[in-house]
């Protein structure tokens, strides 16, 4: 277990299954107040499940195998629908990837956000009507007086994710639970997203839970990052320490595979490093789900999936073989 | 108010795109009609007996059918111009108020049909979405599958046989007791009774196809994402589904009804004859046996108009509803 | 559901039926369908009957054969009892079942020619001749079908010819309604794109392109056409307007109408009937619907 006191979020030994795979194998990370962490890995991996998990937003065919989600102390797996839905929208909040379809199209944004308000901090419509303004001036919407009652489709992407942020900052909330929030938008709109984010983290203390593939934004952005692959966590770090020495061979790769600008490359004269092999090919190991892929591999590895190991300064990583390579001090398996 | 602006914009709309389909419309059915063999003279003769050639005769120039049909055919249209609809024949009075008698009583009839039918069927769709895929939705879409299937007419034949011949509870002709001459609550109530049976007769077919389609759109929309968001927000679930899931499966539904509502005058045809409800479908079969074409023509003309004016309701309807459907 | 467990391989997905012919899996997806077997089951056993009606019930079925309203059970000679004309009921059920197939049929395939042809040219051509036959559309779909279909009987005598042709000519729109709307679509398709670029002649693309991709709503939509047809016929039938010589589901209903206190069973049984067929049909447009449309709901 983390040795961090009084974290605001605990999830441990985390195990999502859906009829014909697993999504999510025992995952364990933990944010404490006010911490940005971000989950990072490929379309699939069971970022997004793992976020969803946490709000039990699952669709009815999933099922939490084991693990448990502690937020504030209280095991939100144990939790009643009744006490999941005082927690949502109000101390847990979600933005999703796509703001064309995230909201209601026949509903004005005024009283998509209205809504939030009058449920968890029961205001009159009055009231919730000019908070709701506030909101909109908040998440920096133009002519918030106008745009209230406008609809989703009179706004454009960039607006719509705005009002998703008002949405779910509305209540304050302690963790916000932002999946891919930039994904769907256009380079300069995703930059003005982000410092909306940052600022409002930065004002309402807010933890994030930041699900991502985006590195560069990782780098910029997060205190911690945690690296999935095939529904596991492989890596997890601090940012400076993870950036400047990545330790799990995926990790590696993922940052291998980045452009920078600086490093003057051409492609006349070098190659992207790529990670050969595909996700698919973890199907039916019963190792280590990297090992088809791994420049390290052993034989070892494919006997059974490496723990993930605590090493000093809070870092973890599931490779043994890295960890003996670097010599580094074990810690406790955690799982 | 925007509304306003609407419903002024659609009407304009519809009487510019429904004057060339109305008058197409009177051109083929007159057409059509001068197809029939015989002629209201003849059936008037027939019946009455006397069958002879100059009272034959007498008949055609007083009512106009001896004319060749172009003529008729623009006498008919400056008659219309007019609001005159002709004579009748057989009923021996301006086919105008032939029709007003009638008209209300075939539009209880309809309307009362179709919001029940909406009620019941959106109901019983939720209810089936709600629990999809278990047994309450199994059940239940056996029993909608099978009021799909049964003739309207015979579902209105065993409900007569069960709540008039069996039980007893509720009267199988007419619109009314006639000769009772009741007022008030106690002439409400007459109606109502004989309402009952004609109505849920007319709406079987259409509740299951209700049903069936919301069942089908509500399960549509709660794969969307903002259905999500909702949940994400805190929301109990009756409010998600009936503030954020039936606003929007409610479209495809209302488009459907509308379509309906054309069709359920003709259905109305054979439940009128059944019920003896003295109804518009029951005078136009009527009018085809009698070869009383000025009657013909007028209730297709008045189908036609109110199937025009439907779809309008039915374009509002939308725009209420779909804030993203725009004013053309 | 229980603890999956961790350390054994997750099994390989089955690879089996992708070697499969082609055909072969088609037609497991039709057999696999329970809603499109049990329909096709019922279905079958009407055409049947209807195949076989003089060899189950020989004889004229409009015949005197016994006294008159006797109860279904009474009498083992007549398993269904009689009419009031003392005609077996059972003979009646048999032999009506092909007025109604038969007209259903035939109406569905008249509209579906006339639907498919006016749709295919809406849709694809555009312009001028979309807009006509657009309106030309509209102005069937203005007037309420079943009067529609009353007033094209009555212009000729009713036999089944003239009432599938009248409920044939009602039915059109619909399905060219549908067909405008897929040609619209498949009309900018890459395929379609790239046919032109090879030069192939607008019938070419039409017929052989465009419509294979455009049939199966179409398919659904005859099924329902058919029961329509069927129920339409019924409601003809009840209200006298049918062949004389022909027993029909509908008109054994409109005979009975008198009956109702006593012989309510006449009423009930060919009603049944109806229904049962009816029903068939909607299992079968409704398999068809979940084998060519696949969605993931439940």
């Amino acid at each position: 277990m983390s040795q961090r006191p009084t974290n605001l979020l605990e999830v441990d030994k985390l195990t999502v299954a859906f009829p014909g795979h697993v999504a999510v194998r025992e995952a364990s990370f933990a944010i404490a107040p006010a911490e940005t962490l971000a989950l990072v890995g490929e379309s699939g991996c069971g970022k997004s499940v793992t976020a969803f998990s946490v709000m039990r937003l699952l669709p009815t065919t999933a099922r939490v195998a084991t693990g448990r989600i502690l937020f504030d102390g209280n095991d939100l797996l144990a939790a009643s629908r009744a006490e999941m839905r005082r927690l949502r929208g109000r101390h847990i909040s979600l933005i999703q990837q796509e703001p064309m379809t995230s909201l209601n199209p026949v509903l004005s944004v005024g009283v998509q956000i209205g809504e939030v308000l009058r449920r968890h901090e029961r205001l009159s419509r009055r009231a919730a009507r000019a908070r709701t303004v506030e909101l909109l001036d908040l998440v920096k919407i133009p002519d918030a007086h106008r745009r209230v009652d406008d609809y989703p489709h009179n706004l454009s992407g960039g607006m719509r994710q705005r009002v998703m942020i008002a949405m779910a900052v509305a209540c304050r909330p302690k963790l916000l639970i932002a999946d891919e929030p930039t994904t769907a938008l256009d380079v300069t709109t995703q930059a003005q997203v982000l410092d909306l984010l940052g600022d409002l983290r930065r004002e309402l203390s807010m933890a994030v839970l930041l699900i991502t593939h985006d590195l560069g934004v990782v780098a910029q952005w997060a205190d911690r990052i945690a690296v999935m692959y095939a529904g596991r966590i492989v890596e997890r770090a601090s940012i400076a320490p993870f950036f400047a020495k990545p330790m799990h061979p995926y990790s590696h790769g993922l940052l291998g595979a980045r452009v920078d600008v600086d490093a003057e490359e051409h492609y006349l004269t070098d190659r992207l490093t790529e990670i050969p092999g595909s996700v698919g090919s973890a199907a039916g190991e019963a190792g280590c789900s990297f090992a088809p892929r791994c420049p390290m591999v052993q034989p070892s590895c494919r006997v059974a999936p490496p723990p993930l190991l605590e090493l000093a300064d809070g870092r973890a990583v599931a490779c043994p073989i890295t960890v003996a390579q670097a010599g580094a001090t074990h810690g406790v398996a955690v799982g | 108010m925007r509304m306003g602006r609407r419903i002024a914009a659609t009407f304009k709309r519809t009487a510019i795109h429904a004057g060339p389909t109305v008058l197409g419309i009177i051109v083929l059915d007159f057409l059509l009609l001068q197809l029939m063999p015989g002629d209201a003279a003849d059936v008037i003769a027939a019946e009455s007996g006397t069958a002879t050639a100059e009272t034959m005769a007498a008949l055609r120039e007083r009512f106009g059918l001896d004319k060749s049909v172009f003529t008729q055919l623009v006498n008919f249209l400056s008659h219309l111009a007019t609001f005159d609809l002709g004579f009748s024949p057989r009923y021996n009075m301006p086919v105008l108020d032939m029709i007003m008698t009638r008209l209300p009583s075939t539009l209880l009839l309809m309307v009362t049909a179709l919001s029940l039918a909406l009620l019941i069927g959106i109901v019983l769709g939720s209810i089936m979405a709600a629990w999809a895929g278990r047994w309450p939705d199994r059940v239940l879409s056996v029993v909608v599958l099978l009021f799909y299937s049964m003739p309207g007419f015979w579902v209105g034949l065993m409900a007569v046989v069960l709540f008039s011949v069996k039980l007893g509870w509720l009267p199988s002709d007419s619109s009314m007791t006639i000769g009772a001459n009741y007022t008030g609550w106690a002439m409400i109530a007459d109606r109502a009774a004989h309402l009952v049976l004609p109505a849920l007769a007319l709406a079987s077919f259409f509740v299951a196809v209700y049903a069936r389609l919301t069942r089908a759109s509500m399960l549509e929309v709660q794969r969307q994402d903002f259905m999500r968001t909702a949940e994400a927000k805190g929301l109990h679930p009756f409010v998600i589904q009936l503030r954020h899931a039936l606003r929007n499966a409610l479209i495809p539904v209302t488009t459907v009804a509308g379509m309906h509502l054309g069709n359920l005058l003709g259905g109305a045809v054979v439940i009128e004859t059944l019920f003896g409800w003295p109804g518009m479908g029951r005078l136009a079969l009527e009018a085809v046996l009698a070869r009383d074409f000025s009657v013909l023509l007028g209730v297709l003309l008045l189908s036609s108009f109110l199937v025009i004016l439907a779809n309008m309701v039915i374009d509002l309807l939308h725009a209420w509803l779909d804030p993203r459907i725009g004013v053309s | 559901m229980s603890t999956p467990d961790l350390t054994t391989p997750l099994p390989v997905t089955d690879l089996g039926n992708r070697a499969a012919p082609r055909k072969g899996r088609r037609l497991r997806a039709f057999v696999r369908n329970p809603t499109f077997v049990a329909g096709a089951i019922i279905l079958g056993f009407v055409v049947l009957v209807a195949l076989f009606a003089d060899l189950l019930c020989p004889g004229d079925p409009q015949d005197m054969a016994g006294p008159p309203l006797l109860w279904p059970g009474d009498d083992a000679e007549f398993p269904l009892g009689t009419d009031s004309l003392g005609r077996n009921v059972l003979a009646l059920l048999v032999h009506g079942s092909r007025a109604s197939l038969l007209v259903g049929i035939s109406a569905a395939a008249i509209g579906l020619a006339i639907g498919m042809v006016v749709g295919s040219v809406a849709g694809f051509f555009g312009g001028w001749v979309d807009t006509l036959l657009t309106r030309l559309i509209e102005l069937f779909q203005t007037t309420p079908t079943f009067l529609l279909v009353v007033v094209i009987v009555a212009i000729r005598e009713p036999s089944l010819q003239t009432i599938a042709l009248a409920i044939g000519l009602a039915s059109w729109p619909t399905v060219a309604r549908l067909v405008r709307a897929q040609f619209r679509s498949l009309r900018e398709s890459d395929f379609v794109v790239a046919a032109r670029s090879l030069g192939y002649s607008r019938t070419r693309i039409i017929v052989q392109e465009i419509l294979p991709n455009a049939l199966p709503p179409v398919i659904v939509a005859a099924s329902v056409m058919i029961a329509n047809a069927i129920l339409t016929e019924a409601g003809l039938s009840f209200l006298n307007m049918r062949d004389p010589n022909v027993v029909s589901w509908g008109g054994m209903i409109g005979d009975s109408r008198d009956q109702l206190r006593n012989a309510w069973f006449l009423t009930a049984l060919p009603g049944a009937a109806i229904a049962a067929t009816v029903l068939s049909l909607n299992l079968v447009g409704d398999g068809l619907n979940e084998i060519l449309n696949p969605r993931s709901d439940p």
